[in-house]
């Protein structure tokens, strides 16, 4: 007998009324997520992001969402109310944004914020919040977490805010995480370590990671899968290391649009869109 | 062309000094495009704003073509050389249309010839003649930093400076944005420093290549030698390692063993610690 995956998308649809009519963000994107990492790669408009808020049932008014299936290890989304998606946030499935610093309460020291999700999601006592709290942010590799405790969030450097962002998520042990971008505002050398972080939390927790970025190198080498969107849709879903193999002409003209440092091409190759992409 | 020495910019915070550059040297030579790669803070951009004139540096440390530049350059001086910055929105008046834009340094300077110059300037960087009268937020992100470029290049200066010119863009548009940037370094015989953090951006652009840390420049590469990976300094190698891509496997950092008093979170912790030791069930260390 096999669990039924984490998350199963058909057929979702979710656009926003404007003057100019509707405006289709996403069109028709069906995938099914294990315990694994997913990538979601694609362009500024692409509609990486509105995937990730349809899950969780985010998606800002006036956006309608429909979609012929939606759902949580088996538990249906679509016919949830607002009090059924509160009890789902964060338990269950939770997001890390890209900018830490537009995340995290300003006038809040971080170890209250992350006692305070705690206490949301389990009954506990002060004491054992911050117990809590603290092992949590031991977890994602801050190493003096008694001092960052008691730090405001703009005393943190921008790895050490994406990672307090990560533990907050994460203190309430969801299945399943959706990291939009978090690694985009990172230097290198921290974007690895923050991508080790999430890495391990998926192999030894058993977590579900949707992974959306723009970045295809970081994509291919962390993801198992990936999935490109191009306007809306998902044109191409494949393996990660097969990256470089993909066959949609969009994902191919992408990879030849970013200049390598193996390589050099005086000239590089642009995206030339194909209104067949769309059709 | 441009010949820095032994620069040195000190901030004050709070009546702390930070020492942001600390005594860097190079030269670019005339035609060159000179690539500074760094993490944020490593100093980078603010030895591209000293070279500006755009901060204020300890001690004269700079001459431009054999003459050194004082505090306060000539309106010449000035004209020498432009910038063009990393946030194409920030950089830009919202208030102005492109045409009002292009205009003000021609006016500035006194050029004659104002019309044909902005039309001019716009097809250089494949912008539409509709485009002239549209304010930034009518135009996209690529557009908006033709748009910067084309800012730059409208008083024929020698030196470009560009600030991470491409990192706010989708890789298509970085794509164009490069082939444009190289296309008019060749037309306009440009001298450039680029600086970025993205390492295939640099390679792609330039030469030779300095690395900056903490205010100090670490290593000067030649961009043969950066492809190759051929770097001395251990942290130029982390930086290539890292422009790589994500190593599934790799050395941890640090102890992260928790004072674990039982609870859960801390048995993750371990459990995260052992896991991510490199194991013979993973794959190969770094590439």
């Amino acid at each position: 007998m096999s669990e039924p995956p984490l998350i199963e998308v058909e057929d979702l649809n979710v656009s926003f009324p404007g003057r100019g009519g509707l405006t289709r963000a996403v069109r028709g994107a069906s995938f099914s997520l294990g315990r694994e990492r997913l990538g979601i790669v694609g362009e500024s408009g692409s509609g990486k992001s509105t995937t990730g808020w349809a899950l969780l049932g985010l998606v800002p008014r006036p956006g309608i969402v429909t979609a012929r299936r939606m759902s949580l290890s088996g538990t249906d989304l679509l016919s949830l109310g607002e009090s059924d998606w509160q009890s789902l946030r964060g338990r269950r499935m939770s997001m890390v944004m890209q900018d830490p610093k537009y995340s995290l309460n300003p006038v809040l020291r971080v170890g209250r914020q992350i006692q305070e999700t705690y206490r949301l999601h389990h009954r506990s006592s002060a004491a054992e919040a911050r117990r809590h709290a603290l092992a949590m942010l031991e977890a994602v590799r801050i190493r003096d977490a008694d001092q960052v405790f008691h730090l405001y969030p703009h005393q943190l450097s921008g790895g050490m805010g994406q990672r307090v962002m990560i533990a907050m998520m994460l203190i309430a042990e969801p299945d399943l995480l959706i990291a939009d971008e978090p690694t985009s505002a990172l230097d290198v050398t921290v974007q690895n370590q923050v991508l080790r972080i999430l890495d391990d939390l998926v192999t030894v927790r058993g977590m579900g990671l949707i992974f959306i970025s723009h970045n295809l190198t970081i994509v291919s080498s962390f993801c198992d899968r990936v999935l490109v969107m191009y306007g809306g849709r998902i044109v191409e879903e494949c393996k990660a290391d097969e990256l470089d193999r993909a066959k949609h002409p969009y994902t191919r003209a992408l990879i030849r649009a970013a200049p390598s440092l193996a390589s050099y091409q005086p000239e590089l190759s642009v995206v030339v869109r194909d209104p067949e992409w769309l059709a | 062309m441009i010949e820095v020495s032994n620069l040195a910019v000190t901030f004050r915070n709070g009546g702390r000094p930070v020492h942001a550059v600390r005594g860097v040297s190079f030269s670019v030579a005339e035609g060159e495009t000179f690539g500074i790669v760094g993490e944020s803070g490593s100093g980078k951009s603010t030895v591209l704003k000293a070279v500006a004139g755009l901060c204020a540096t300890a001690g004269p440390s700079l001459t431009i073509n054999g003459a050194a530049m004082g505090a306060k350059r000539s309106k010449a001086e000035r004209r020498l050389m432009q910038f063009v910055f990393q946030d194409p929105y920030g950089s830009l008046h919202p208030r102005q249309t492109v045409d009002d834009m292009l205009r003000e340094p021609l006016l500035i300077h006194g050029v004659t010839g104002v019309d044909a110059k902005v039309a001019e300037a716009l097809a250089d960087v494949g912008l539409e003649p509709q485009h002239r009268f549209r304010f930034p937020h009518q135009l996209s992100g690529g557009q908006r930093q033709r748009m910067a470029i084309a800012r730059a290049l409208i008083l024929r200066p020698r030196i470009l400076l560009l600030d991470e010119p491409t990192s706010a863009l989708d890789v298509s548009i970085q794509a164009e944005i490069l082939n444009l940037l190289s296309r008019l370094r060749r037309g306009y015989q440009l001298t450039s420093i680029l600086v970025s953090h993205d390492l295939a951006v640099v390679a792609h652009l330039c030469s030779r290549i300095a690395i900056m840390q903490q205010g100090l420049l670490v290593e000067m590469l030649d961009v043969e030698s950066l492809r190759r990976g051929q770097a001395k300094e251990a942290y130029t190698l982390e930086l290539i390692a890292a422009s790589r891509g994500y190593a599934r496997a790799g050395q941890v950092t640090g102890s992260l063993l928790p004072a674990g008093k039982g609870s859960d979170m801390a048995g993750l912790a371990r459990a995260v610690a052992v896991e991510s030791r490199p194991g013979p069930s993973q794959g190969s260390g770094r590439d």
